[in-house]
């Protein structure tokens, strides 16, 4: 009898070890967890504490280090002074931006999923080999094109138009490939039964294989738009005039001609990375998703 | 006999009905294949042979270019500088992994942590360099601030870095907002399919003999994800020699005295700077022909199981 409540004895102060060991492990995660994020977030906020400071106090000598480290003022002011500065159109650049990448988003997922659809459901031939060719490409990275499309379009004189930055970017051999690999898996029953009731091939396609990948199309259309609106390299290459900038690319000349007035460039920086922030929020699903596919694919 | 002959016809119609629409469909995108990627890849190759600056006749140089890029002193400089960005890849790799692990552990907020370490990723670009700038600012920036307030407090007077004026600082500075970039990115979110990929009856097998959580990780998790692991490494080298433009040209410009010009900056500066066409061509194939060797490495050993 007595041995047996030993035991029992024993066995409670393991479990309670046991249990003990496993909160400090926890709290050992969280704490960790929660370094990092404050890590990843603190720019984010001193950038914010920045483009709130007034210009005059974020470089008055402080006493403590922390002073730093918090805004030195709180004012809307720096935001007011990036939209009515009279150097570089701050609004136009936002609605190019807006334009640039809706374009190129809605060409790149009506093209690619045409082109998707005929992949992966019609047979016509010489298709494998077209496709062998799109895969191939899609090694090749960007730079090696880079070049001869911008002398392409600089002899169209095209060099300082929309048109420029958009339609290289809009025929991508990854959306194809993407879709094409989702309309795969699609089951054929519709499809059959559409076309016995005599749905022509485009109604199909319109009708039953695009509302069907839903999914899909907006996995690809949030990465191509968040793509699109990050994109600097290209824009700076075939745009000229300040009034056509996208906003990377105004930015970017914002800082050379404000380079030392940080208060108003993390204001400007503030307002570019917000709505890309807020999409990110309500897109998580597709984002994480299309990351996983990418991974399965390799 | 009627009816027979009658399906033949049709049936006939329908498969070049069906190529008929096949091309049609293919055709938007395939026009623009062509003209944005498959020809231009051929006047590439073509154009490093040439020397041509835009504006007068271009004139056939052989492989002059080539040999002049592999003679050049600097562009092996910019090669070592290029990888020695690179070096953030094997720290955030880590990172992404540790990140993983933790976050694997049904954590309450899981969703929230995942958001806020994808913010830096997500919101990458112009921007972000603009503050980092701002953050590395010798005078009063984020982290020179710190160091000094931590010498305050060990009582020694330290006086910070020059970061992105340095030629010895520039490179680390940047490595170390490359980690800060990846570290909870895509790498997260792959490792984290992976962790929730392998099979749980492994675990408690391991249970049943007895490992603790350490021989668990060593023995069952890390040898599951390790084709994660190696697909995350060749991706991130394949994009580490594509990049370093954007950061160099808001940061730094380059410099200090090009300590962190990339071989991607290089191009550019030859091609948009200097109009060096042929040139820049020529370092684009070289570039090309080194992530190749990456791709095949990734392709050669994909099929094969990397652990076990």
């Amino acid at each position: 009898m007595s041995t047996t409540n030993k035991k029992d004895l024993n066995n409670k102060i393991l479990h309670r070890r046991k249990y003990k060991r496993e909160l400090y492990i926890k709290a050992l995660n969280y704490f960790l967890i929660s370094l990092g994020a404050f890590l990843m977030i603190y720019p984010f906020i001193w950038m914010f504490n920045t483009s709130v400071s007034p210009l005059s106090t974020l470089w008055q000598e402080k006493d403590h280090w922390w002073q730093y480290w918090i805004p030195a003022g709180f004012e809307f002011q720096n935001y007011y002074a990036v939209l009515t500065q009279k150097v570089l159109p701050f609004g136009a650049a936002y609605l190019n931006s807006i334009f640039v990448s809706v374009m190129t988003t809605l060409g790149v997922v009506f093209t690619s999923s045409l082109a998707g659809y005929s992949f992966a459901r019609l047979n016509y031939p010489g298709k494998n080999k077209i496709f062998f060719a799109y895969l191939a490409t899609m090694m090749i990275p960007g730079v090696v094109t880079m070049i001869p499309v911008y002398i392409l379009l600089r002899s169209m004189h095209w060099v300082d138009t929309y048109k420029a930055v958009i339609l290289p970017g809009v025929f991508t051999a990854y959306g194809t490939f993407m879709l094409r690999q989702f309309f795969m898996t699609l089951p054929r029953d519709l499809e059959d039964a559409a076309k016995i009731d005599g749905c022509s091939l485009f109604g199909i396609y319109w009708r039953i294989i695009l509302p069907l990948s839903k999914p899909a199309l907006a996995t690809l259309a949030t990465f191509t738009f968040m793509g699109s609106w990050m994109n600097f390299m290209w824009p700076l290459i075939v745009l000229n005039s300040h009034e056509k900038y996208t906003l990377p690319v105004l930015l970017a000349y914002f800082q050379s001609q404000f380079h030392t007035d940080y208060t108003m460039l993390m204001a400007a920086s503030m307002m570019y990375v917000l709505p890309i922030i807020i999409v990110f929020i309500f897109c998580q699903r597709f984002f994480v998703e299309g990351i996983k596919l990418s991974g399965i694919k390799g | 006999m009627n009816t027979s002959k009658g399906r033949k016809i049709f049936r006939l119609k329908n498969t070049t009905k069906e190529a008929l629409s096949g091309y049609g469909f293919l055709l938007p995108n395939f026009i623009g294949f062509l003209v944005f990627t498959s020809i231009p890849v051929i006047v590439s190759l073509v154009l490093a042979f040439y020397k041509w600056d835009l504006l007068s006749r271009a004139q056939f140089v052989g492989f002059d270019n080539f040999i002049r890029l592999f003679t050049e002193k600097e562009f092996w400089y910019y090669c070592y500088n290029t990888i020695f960005l690179m070096l953030a890849i094997p720290i955030s790799v880590f990172g992404s992994l540790g990140l993983a692990l933790i976050l694997n552990r049904n954590l309450k907020g899981a969703i929230f942590f995942r958001t806020i370490y994808f913010l830096p990723t997500i919101s990458s670009g112009v921007a972000i360099f603009v503050l980092w700038r701002w953050i590395f600012n010798t005078d009063i920036g984020l982290f020179n601030t710190f160091i000094r307030g931590f010498g305050e407090i060990i009582h020694v007077p330290l006086q910070g870095l020059p970061w992105l004026t340095d030629e010895k600082w520039a490179k680390p500075a940047l490595v170390i907002m490359g980690i800060w970039q990846t570290v909870g990115g895509h790498n997260m979110i792959l490792y984290l399919a992976a962790l929730q990929g392998v099979p749980r009856s492994l675990y408690e097998a391991a249970d049943i003999d007895g490992a603790n959580s350490w021989q668990k990780f060593w023995n069952v998790t890390w040898p599951m994800i390790s084709p994660t692991t190696f697909f995350i490494v060749i991706m991130s080298v394949i994009g580490g020699f594509q990049s370093g433009f954007d950061a160099a040209y808001i940061m730094t410009g380059g410099g200090p005295n090009h300590s962190t010009t990339s071989i991607m900056y290089y191009i550019w500066e030859n091609a948009f700077s200097w109009h060096h066409m042929g040139y820049a061509a020529a370092i684009s194939w070289v570039l090309f022909v080194i992530i190749f060797c990456f791709t095949l490495i990734n392709w050669c050993t994909g099929g094969k199981r990397v652990y076990y």
